[in-house]
């Protein structure tokens, strides 16, 4: 996670080289005000993921056994229970369900994102104006009020319990929010490029093709990147629209599959928790800058 | 067209741009095609299904029976059901309270990443974690830490002689609701606090010089510079963090499912509940149709009355 630190800032927000006033601040004030504060937060914040690691790798016995064995360190770690999801369990499937209809969905809503921002931004149509504030409306519609309608559309067009309503139903949550990302990006683009290619006879295609989108690289990146995790996140259309146990994903496995009264069910939970979250952190922590700007870019709007 | 009726090379060129040519070069055509995709999956995935959620909750739909027309019978049904009536007050609760703390504590955490201090990218990348793990996962990890047996957090505070038996976290309803908001807190701190900070790194360090050499205390500083330059941001934030507090679903699901004895119950939980579980699709239709109107309140809230503020500064 170090190499974060030497990247390019993806959208140029973030200069931290300003000193401001900090110079007057003596060392134990800014132990007191600064670093005590920020420490307690920062283990608060991170304390739940420890405690997942821990209990991924605890033997059995000391999981349960709180006296003999101090609760917060672990002797002799063991990786039975994450062998145990990964090769006795349908995990694996699951975090692959995951995994392509999350990448199927963030392409199917990028391509469509990228048309409608180029559209609105540059072509200007008419009532272009009054689509974009629809579409940041659209942004403001949360899933947990059309879970219900969506669930007896996906019944009518024969979709329910296949990956594919996913793919489908996934786009809406991602269509608004790229595309008023992109729309960002794409205004900070010269409109004089277009322009000198209007006038050598390249066709609106073409202009985005070969000119706006190398340029709106880092916006695609960000865009990519938020909408992969939000996919990956997404749970109640998930548990709606998916029932037979090989197409859930993972998320909703993890809550529908893994509970049993088991006592020593937590090693397996956490395990499960842990090996879930696992990709998404890896991959934000190659891609921090850009994530960032996506979260921000698409507030700042 | 009188210029290109004594031009005869330009009239041909005329008369080929109607048809075909009209359809893919025209301004409003080709917006038209390039919106098209986006806008298919919004109205046939996202605008539709918002209309047949207001109409299904007039009707008696279960699964697998499309329904009837029966007026107000699901509202007037559930006027008369505490269960709704206590969800929707844990709601509107769950939500002032979770983001009031939610706001405090980004507002403080932002203040503080702010400051000059090393490692700071590194610092803003761990603390945006919580954030970027699925809700879900995170929710499990606070199930097992709230465990009613082997709780760390009893464990804890048995050894520092606090407590002499375990606390009851989930089993109890008070306890329980607490739980969840903490959990709610403690996901939605870091977005505030990333986003907010992106705000504050564009006030100019230059600003708290000249009112500090002014004679400005701190606290006026932040009252007077950071706050008013923050407000238009803070709006914003605030008000996508209302809307995805109130309409959260998937944390209370994977640590208490509504219980115990309903005292958790979330109206996106318990329409889930009374719609997929219970098959009673009106009835969980008109549960979420409920929502809108809270919705639509908060956003309003959140949105209008930090934007007065901004006009009142008359910086607009």
């Amino acid at each position: 996670m170090t190499d974060t630190i030497v990247q390019p800032t993806a959208g140029g927000i973030l200069h931290d080289s300003t000193e401001g006033m900090s110079y007057l601040d003596t060392l134990p004030k800014r132990i007191v005000t600064t670093w005590i504060p920020l420490g307690l937060i920062l283990i608060v914040l991170l304390f739940p993921f420890y405690w997942m690691v821990l209990t991924a790798i605890k033997p059995d016995e000391q999981l349960i056994d709180m006296e003999h064995f101090n609760p917060f360190f672990v002797v002799g770690p063991t990786f039975k229970h994450i062998h145990k999801l990964l090769f006795e369990t349908n995990y694996p499937i699951w975090l692959w369900n995951t995994t392509y209809v999350s990448v199927l969905a963030t392409a199917v809503s990028l391509i469509a994102s990228v048309l409608a921002a180029y559209a609105i931004v540059r072509l200007r149509y008419r009532g272009a104006q009054w689509v974009g504030g629809a579409i940041f409306l659209a942004y403001l519609v949360p899933p947990s009020i059309l879970f219900i309608p969506l669930a007896t559309v996906v019944q009518r067009y024969g979709l329910f319990d296949s990956p594919m309503a996913l793919v489908l139903v996934y786009p809406t949550i991602l269509i608004p929010f790229s595309t008023w990302l992109l729309m960002g990006y794409f205004k900070t683009i010269p409109f004089e490029l277009e322009e000198c290619a209007l006038i050598d006879g390249a066709s609106r295609w073409q202009i985005l093709t070969k000119i706006v989108l190398p340029l709106a690289v880092p916006g695609l990146i960000s865009a990519g990147i938020f909408s992969l995790t939000l996919c990956w996140n997404e749970f109640i259309y998930a548990l709606t629209f998916i029932t037979s146990v090989q197409n859930k994903t993972a998320p909703v496995a993890i809550v529908n599959e893994f509970v049993d009264g088991d006592i020593y069910r937590w090693g397996s939970l956490m395990a499960g928790a842990l090996v879930g979250s696992l990709p998404l952190v890896i991959l934000y922590s190659f891609f921090v800058e850009y994530y960032v700007s996506a979260l921000t870019g698409a507030v700042k709007e | 067209m009188s210029e290109a009726a004594l031009v005869p090379g330009r009239q041909i060129a005329v008369s080929r741009r109607t048809g075909w040519q009209r359809l893919v070069s025209h301004r409003d055509w080709q917006g038209f095609w390039f919106m098209l995709p986006a806008a298919a999956i919004l109205i046939l995935f996202l605008a539709y299904p918002l209309g047949l959620g207001v109409w299904l909750s007039f009707t008696d739909a279960k699964i697998g029976r499309p329904g009837e027309f029966i007026g107000l019978d699901n509202y007037d049904w559930l006027s008369d059901d505490t269960v709704f009536w206590m969800a929707t007050a844990f709601t509107v609760g769950y939500t002032v309270f979770a983001s009031t703390v939610k706001f405090v504590i980004g507002l403080y955490l932002a203040l503080l990443l702010n400051k000059n201090l090393p490692f700071k990218a590194l610092l803003r990348s761990i603390v945006l974690i919580p954030f970027v793990v699925p809700t879900v996962l995170s929710a499990i990890a606070f199930w097992w830490i709230f465990d009613s047996q082997f709780s760390i957090v009893s464990w804890s505070l048995r050894h520092l002689h606090l407590i002499d038996h375990n606390i009851n976290f989930l089993g109890d309803p008070w306890n329980a609701r607490f739980c969840v908001i903490f959990a709610n807190i403690w996901r939605g701190v870091p977005f505030i606090a990333i986003t907010l900070l992106a705000g504050l790194q564009t006030v100019s360090p230059s600003l708290y010089e000249a009112a500090t050499i002014d004679g400005a205390s701190r606290w006026q500083n932040f009252r007077f510079i950071t706050y008013p330059l923050l407000t238009p941001i803070i709006a914003v934030v605030m008000t996508f963090s209302v809307l995805f507090t109130f309409t959260d679903f998937q944390l209370i699901w994977a640590m208490t499912r509504g219980g115990p004895v309903n005292s958790t119950h979330l109206m996106a939980t318990l329409s889930y509940t009374r719609a997929i579980l219970g098959g009673n699709l009106g009835e969980g239709a008109a549960i979420s149709t409920a929502m809108v109107p809270f919705l639509l309140l908060a956003i309003m809230v959140s949105w209008f009355g930090l934007q007065r503020r901004k006009w009142q500064q008359g910086s607009e």
